[in-house]
Formats: structure tokens, sequence, C-alpha cells
């Protein structure tokens, strides 16, 4: 793959309500930050990818309200359906292609100008499931037991993720909520869908997030180093929840396989510095750092006991906060892409773990509980 | 650099106003089954899916995941695209970059609608901005024809020359066994039709339709041994110019069009569109387009649009024929429709438009539309190109 | 089984699965909104590159990618660059009922603004309305911060 690198990025203050803003504005945001970070000004854009949603946003084509925010006035651009990886992706391949020297890619959505439940309930085949009020939440809540009850997996070892992740929020500036928190606060933490809590589910958030991708020779002149792409794949499972084994994640494993061929790493494990991931809900970080190959599968519960998924341990995984700190729905693939950039970069601040990231992964997810994933393998040279 | 890319196979289902004997799934994998048919692949040969159609036509979120089991992306990559009308070409436009990328060896791309499952004007009003003008519109209807009402007022143009549009694109699709409406109609059937929108009547407007188009991009490593005549991508270009339809202020030009054609025509070293193009698939949602937007793309000079049409140079048989297929007046599923162009344009290139086959083509453009005034343009060809 | 017709079934959405919304304005659309509530003006935002005036306001010149902070008064006449008469009766999505027509609407160009604005237009003799014709709004007793606090524009002269 010829290499292409990262050389911008930015991301919105995340917030349970960004009222004083429409979703361009919020757009906007993200993109002025990436532009400055880049160093370029819009004219060093050669084409954009527009990342979002028309039922979160409430709004059919609605690509065309952030057009004017991203600058594709006089450009080539498209519209990527879905979470923010998957756009970037494509933004990818335009570079790949010959077409074009640099994409801006940006992901965004509000979701607190809807009722999400609803939303997510539209994701449900409308003549089996729909009537039966299936959202996100009680879906995986669904896929939760059947994971745990096969692993003997408990709700406190799933806990664990929100106490490591919510706390990891604190030192994440643009987090929507962090807090410091235990085990105990997690069990006490109000039954939403059993066994889902509270604090086992991630806040549903208004944000954006906007990355600048660009061909080697256009990655030279930037105020920070590149980040560069070193393998990129995406993989769907079955659609019904039926049709699928709930307690694996088999298109991740493929999606994380190919990821993992294009980047010539063999054992994640050991070869992953650092690793930020889309955990929407607590036993999906266990079930992800199993498809993710960074433990045997039921491995989860002893990866994240184990410490060695902590900020400091030898897999930290979403040192951000992950999911549990902000989760701008269609947004969150691409800030994971950005969190784990920041950490090759060596810029994330309080969040930067202690050793040197040679190569760091990010991951997105599409449809619900986790039917479609999409893994980037970013490095430092 | 990228690969080379062309569409190595094509299929779309026999578009109907209403497939009652299939949901959404089973139209989807009746056009996937038949580009895979006629590019002689499984679906294992496959590498990856891209699919897209306008949300709130079915009001099913994440259709890309909901689609598995009819488009084939089963443990594949599955990704999916919408830009409104334009989706079609859209998606063309990304099967092209997915294979050019190295990414992908053969791609299948699929766009689909099934319009009878909602109210297509009430799901396209959404697509207007909910706080300063979702509360006046009327759909696609009455956006094209404010469009149709300023080019009159500012070139002359009659509703007897758009009539000539429909009439032309209706016999066309007496030609294609896929087509939605294959009735001829003459002038004045469509100056009697029930008005819509002035100046707008309903033989005008293209129909509401469910279907769906499947078509196989491959890279230049496979494409040869999988067809004798691959239909090569030469170029692309796009414009998605405004954000607000408050922003649209001059309505007798089609501005993305005049912008990405100009961008297309550069890439192919092309002056005269006219005489250096053999075949065109416009992607027009109402017979005025077939005057404004021709123009908009060069083909003449603006105001000249009627009297190509009268003269026949776009008819089958004519200087450059417009819509073989019958076009978009004739087959309307909304989220296929800029991906049926590209595949009746690959179909031309291959030998295989049956009887609406124009002869010797060597290089053909598909067009979409949608959202806000946008323009998709791709060009493709029988030679490879270099 | 083989004498049973072959039953197609349609499944409906209830219309208590529509997705309800509260879209935020955003600074720039809320003031937009406020002058017209309370004081019946429009306001526009110009840019600070290319001048021109933008009407709905928002943050960003598109041509330019330019932020725009300057406001101006546009109005309260204006032109009509476009128009059409509906006649077709179609369900308005906002209402879930018919829409009456015949009506029209069309994009009205206030004087000074170099965008335009959509709304009705009222007229009681079809044949008055004109691409270039004049009009002006009129403004509802009760203003509550929304668009229909334009009543219409009717033609003037």
């Amino acid at each position: 793959m010829e290499r292409v690198a990262i050389i911008g990025m930015g991301q919105t203050q995340h917030a349970a309500q960004r009222t004083e803003v429409n979703f361009p504005e919020l757009v906007y945001e993200a993109v002025s930050l990436a532009l400055k970070d880049a160093g370029i000004g819009i004219d060093g854009i050669d084409n954009v990818i527009t990342t979002c949603n028309d039922f979160w946003d409430g709004r059919t084509i609605s690509s065309m309200a952030t057009g004017d925010v991203s600058g594709a006035r006089g450009k080539n651009v498209s519209a990527v359906e879905g979470d923010g990886a998957f756009g970037a992706f494509y933004g990818l391949t335009r570079i790949l292609s010959g077409a074009y020297g640099t994409t801006l890619v940006t992901a965004y959505s509000k979701g607190s100008e809807s009722v999400p439940y609803l939303i997510t309930n539209a994701a449900f085949d409308p003549i089996y499931m729909r009537s039966l009020g299936l959202d996100m939440v009680t879906s995986c809540a669904l896929q939760a037991r059947r994971y745990m009850k096969r692993y003997g997996i408990s709700e406190e070892e799933c806990a664990l993720v929100a106490v490591k992740n919510r706390g990891n929020a604190l030192a994440n500036p643009n987090a929507h909520q962090g807090m410091r928190i235990t085990v105990e606060d997690v069990m006490r933490s109000r039954r939403i869908a059993d066994p889902l809590k509270l604090y086992d589910i991630s806040p549903v958030s208004d944000g954006a997030g906007c990355i600048i991708l660009a061909r080697e020779d256009r990655a030279k002149k930037i105020p920070h180093r590149p980040v560069w792409v070193k393998g990129v794949s995406f993989c769907a499972d079955a659609y019904l929840l039926g049709d699928r084994e709930l307690s694996e994640c088999r298109a991740l494993e493929k999606a994380a396989q190919a990821a993992y061929k294009m980047a010539g790493i063999q054992d994640p494990r050991k070869e992953i510095d650092v690793a930020e991931i889309s955990e929407a809900f607590t036993y999906q970080e266990l079930l992800w750092t199993e498809g993710l190959g960074f433990c045997e599968k039921g491995g989860g519960k002893k990866l994240i006991a184990s410490g060695a998924t902590a900020k400091n341990g030898d897999i930290p995984v979403n040192p951000s906060g992950g999911l549990m700190g902000a989760h701008p729905v269609i947004a969150a693939g691409l800030i994971r892409i950005l969190e784990a950039a920041r950490q090759v970069r060596g810029d994330a601040g309080d969040m930067q773990v202690k050793k040197q990231v040679q190569l760091a992964l990010a991951h997105g997810v599409n449809g619900v509980c986790g039917q479609s994933h999409c893994v980037w393998v970013l490095g430092r040279d | 650099m990228g690969k080379r890319v062309a569409i190595v196979g094509t299929g779309q289902t026999h578009h109907r106003s209403i497939r009652r004997d299939v949901n959404g799934q089973e139209l989807i994998h009746e056009a996937a089954v038949r580009a895979l048919k006629d590019a002689e692949l499984t679906i294992d040969d496959i590498g990856g899916v891209v699919i897209g159609n306008m949300d709130h036509f079915e009001g099913i979120n994440y259709v890309d995941c909901w689609s598995i089991d009819g488009s084939g992306g089963y443990l594949k990559p599955t990704i999916k695209l919408t830009t409104g009308g334009t989706t079609g070409a859209t998606l063309a436009v990304a099967g092209y970059h997915m294979v050019a990328s190295g990414m992908f060896e053969k791609l299948l791309v699929i766009g689909w609608e099934k319009n009878s499952e909602s109210d297509t004007t009430g799901a396209i009003i959404t697509c207007t901005d909910p706080i300063i003008e979702r509360q006046f519109v009327a759909g696609a209807i009455s956006g094209l024809a404010l469009e149709a009402q300023a080019y009159m007022h500012r070139y002359g143009a009659t509703p007897r020359d758009a009539a000539r549009v429909s009439v032309r694109d209706r016999r066309h699709a007496c030609n294609n066994p896929h087509a939605q409406l294959r009735g001829e109609i003459t002038i004045e059937d469509v100056l009697n039709s029930p008005r819509l929108a002035d100046p707008l009547r309903l033989l005008d407007m293209c129909p509401r339709s469910d279907g769906a188009c499947a078509v196989v991009f491959a890279s230049e490593d496979v494409a040869e041994k999988i067809c004798p005549t691959p239909a090569w991508v030469l170029a692309t270009a796009n414009r998605h110019m405004f954000s607000d339809y408050t922003d649209v202020v001059e309505m007798s030009s089609l501005l993305s069009m005049v912008e990405a054609s100009k961008e297309l025509w550069q890439k192919l070293g092309i002056r005269e569109p006219l005489k250096e193009v053999d075949v065109i698939e416009l992607y027009q949602p109402y017979s005025w387009a077939g005057l404004i937007w021709i123009e908009d793309m060069g083909l003449c000079k603006k105001g000249e649009g009627p009297k190509l049409l009268w003269d026949g140079v776009t008819d089958m048989g004519g200087e450059l024929p417009i819509n073989p297929s019958g076009g978009v007046v004739a087959t309307n599923p909304i989220g296929a429709t800029g991906l049926i162009r590209c595949a009746e344009i690959a179909l031309q290139i291959q030998g295989k438009a049956g009887a609406r086959q124009v002869s010797d083509v060597k290089l053909g453009v598909a067009t979409g539309f949608g959202g806000n005034w946008w323009t998709d343009m791709l060009a493709f060809g029988k030679k490879k190109p270099n | 089984m083989e004498n049973q017709k072959k039953e197609l079934l349609t499944i409906h959405s209830s219309i208590d699965a529509e997705q309800p919304f509260r879209w935020s304005a955003g600074r720039y659309r809320s003031r937009f909104l406020a002058e017209i509530r309370d004081h019946k003006k429009f306001f526009g935002v110009r840019c600070p590159k290319c001048r021109k005036v933008y009407i709905p306001p928002k943050r960003v010149c598109g041509p330019c990618f330019a932020e725009m902070t300057e406001p101006v008064e546009v109005g309260p006449q204006g032109e009509i660059k476009t128009f059409t008469i509906l006649r077709f009766s179609f369900v308005d999505p906002e209402l879930g009922t018919a829409k009456p027509v015949p009506y029209a609407f069309g994009s009205v160009k206030l004087d000074g603004a170099d965008t335009v604005l959509t709304h009705y237009i009222d007229y009681t003799d079809e044949s008055n309305i004109r691409i270039g014709g004049r009009v002006e709004a009129l403004f509802e007793e009760k203003r509550t911060g929304g668009i229909r606090d334009i009543k219409h524009f009717r033609l003037i002269e």
C-alpha cells in the first residue's frame, strides 16, 4: 500500500447537548481545528468525504448541509453513511486511487436532537423485528447476556471497563463525561436492560471529528509528525441477530486479520502499543479485545483484570476514555482514529501512554451488536 | 498511481411501480445475482460490497447492515453511501476509487430503492432545512418547477419544447425490457396531463419505481480475463456545490453541471462534446432537464437546448443519442437510478444493449443528479486508458 | 397449500414510530428568527471576503470558506427570483394531513441580500405573479420564533 498519513485532526467538545450550534456549525469546529493542526488552508484540501446518517440528523441527504463548512465548494466530494472509520476508509482510497493528494474526512452527529432509542429501533427489520421495540441498548443486552453466559463472565468483571475508561476520560479535555468510580458504583447504578446498567452504557453525545489524510509527498511540510496508515480493513457479519453467534465477533476477527496482514503484524498483543476501540457497552470492550486477537476467546475478562489494558499496562485500551467518555454516534470511529493518531504523535497530553508508541490501533463499529467493524493500524514510521 | 478500473458485469431488475412479491433484500438480491451472472462470477469472487439508497424511502437505518442477506456482503467489507438522487452515480464513483486504490480487485456495487414503501414526496421534503424552508416545499416536483420557471422566463422555452423530451425518452424506453413505463406518448398527451406545479405536468415528471441495479467493478489485473469488452472508467467529476437551498439564486442554469462537465471534458481532452461523445445517459428527473442540462453540459449554447431536441440530434439515430434506455422519466428507483445510467453506458460499450444499442460506442457518459442541485458524472470508454 | 391464494402482505409503520426531533437553530438562525419575532426585521450576515450578504444567515460562506460575523439588515421588500404554483395534493409530512392546494411559493431575494428566502407567495390572480415581481412580507400578529412568523409574501405595486 502506498504511503498515506494523517496530517491533521480536530474534534469538538463533546457534550450531552450542544444547543448553541446546529450540526453544520459543529462540523465547522472540527474542520477548523484539523486545518490548523495540519498547518494548511482549505485550498490544501483536494477532496472531501462527509460521514453522517440521515436518521440521526432527521434529514434526508443530510450530508448536503455540511458542504460549505467542509470547504466542499469547487471540489469533488462524496458522503458515506455509517461510522466515521468507514468514511475515512473511503477517503483513503480516493488518495490511493491516484485521484487526490489530500482528503478531508468529517463525521458527526447530534444525538441530543432526537430520541436515540427510536433512531436505533429503525435499524431493525421492519417486517420481523421493529415492532418488538428492540433498540441498540436492549439488543446489546441480549448480546451481553449470551457472551457472559458462555464464558462465565460476571457483571463485576464487565464493570472494570467502566471504571477504567470513565476514569481515563478525566484526562480527556474533549470528553463528554469522566468520573472516578468503583465497581460497586457501577453495580449500584440504575438497571436499564439486564445485565446493562447505567454506567455500563456509553452516553450519547453531540460531537464531530475531522481528519486530514495525505499522500506522502503532501505530508512533508507539516507542523507535527505524520501518522502513517499501515493497514485498514472492514467486514460485516450477518444481519438478523439469530443468524450469528452473538458471543463472538467474526467480522471483527476478519477485519483485524486483514488489517494486521497489511501492516505486517503477526502478534497484535505484543506489537500493538495502544488501542482506541469502540466500546458502546462495557461487555463490548472485553469481546472486542478477543476479536482483535489481544487474547484468546473468552479471555477478555482476564485481560482487563490483569491490568494489561490500563493506561500504563502493556496493551493500553482506550486511554482517551473511549466511548464511555464520549459517544458522538457516527463520529465515534473517526475519533478513535484521531485519538490513536495522537498517541503515535506523542501529543495526547495527560492521556499519553508512557511507552513510545510505534503502532496504534483504532476501531469503529456500524450497525447493531457489532455487526460491522472497521480496523485501522497507524504507525510512527 | 492507481489501477485502471472497468465495469465487467451489470444486472438490474425489471423495474415496476410496485414489487409486492419481494421485500427489499430480495429485490437487491435479484440485481446482484444478475450482475454476477453477467460477469460469470460467483459471490466468492467478490471482495466487497458498496450499497446505497435513500434512507427515508424505506425507513430503514444502517442499510449496509440490514441488506447483507440480499447484497452478498456477508463476512465481506460492506459500506453504504447516500447522496439522495445521485446516490447511484456516487456509488459508481466509489466503486471506481475503491478498486483503483488496489484495496479490492472485484467489487459489487448496488443501488436500489423500493419507492412504493413510502411517501416519496414526503420523504424528499425532509431533505430541506427543517427550520427555514421545509414547510413550503413539495418534494422534488416543486424544486424542479422552480428551475423550469426560471429557465422558461429567461430563455423563452415552452412546455411544448419540454414535452418533446418526454416523448423522446418514452419512445426510447420501448426498446428497454427493464424500463417501467414502456408506452409511447405524444406531445399532446404531455400537454394535457394533470398539472403538478407550474409549469410541470404529470408526464413531464419521472415515476416512482421499485428496482435495483448491480454493477461489478474490476481492476485491470483481471478485467480483461472476466469479460471481452470491459467498460473502462475514463474519468469522473462531481460538484456538490450548495449546502442551503436558499443559496441557489439563479435557477436557469444547473451550476454543478456546468462545473462538473467542464472538469470532465478537460480530463478527457474533449473540446466539442456534441461531436466527441457517442452516447449519454442523463439523470433527467423531468423533461425540462433534458433542455437545460444539455446546455449546461456544453452540448450547445444556453437557450439552444430545444433546437437540439427538435432537430432530432438526441434521438436514437441522431448525432448524440441521449437516454437510449428511456432514462429517468421511464424508470426511477431513486437509489438505483444513477447506477442504472452507468450500467446502461457499460452495456452500450460492450455492445450488449440489444434493441437500444447505439452503433459504434467508444465513449459514453453517465450522470447523476440529486440533493441540493448536485451533479455527478462518469465517462466510460471501450479503449483501455493509458 | 396449493390452493391457498398467494398473499402478499404489507407491513405498516405506526404513527407513533415517527421520529420526533428538536433541531438546534444555532446562534445565527436563532438571531434571524428572533429579529423577525421581536422586530419584524430581516437580518443577514456579510462575508468579509466576497461581501455577499447571506439570508438566512449562517456561519460560513461556502465559496470563500470564511467565517461571517457582520450583521446586515435587508428587505423589507424584495423580488421574486422564481416561483411555482403547487396544484397536486400531497401529504404534508410536518402535519400528516393533505396540504390545501393550489398555493404559490417561491424564492424571494430581499433587497440587499444575495441569497433567497423560500416562502409562500400570496395572490388573488395567478397571472399577477411573475419572476421579477416585487413583494413584501406580511407578518403574523402572534409570533413565536419560527419561519411561519412570516405569514407569506404579498405582491406589491
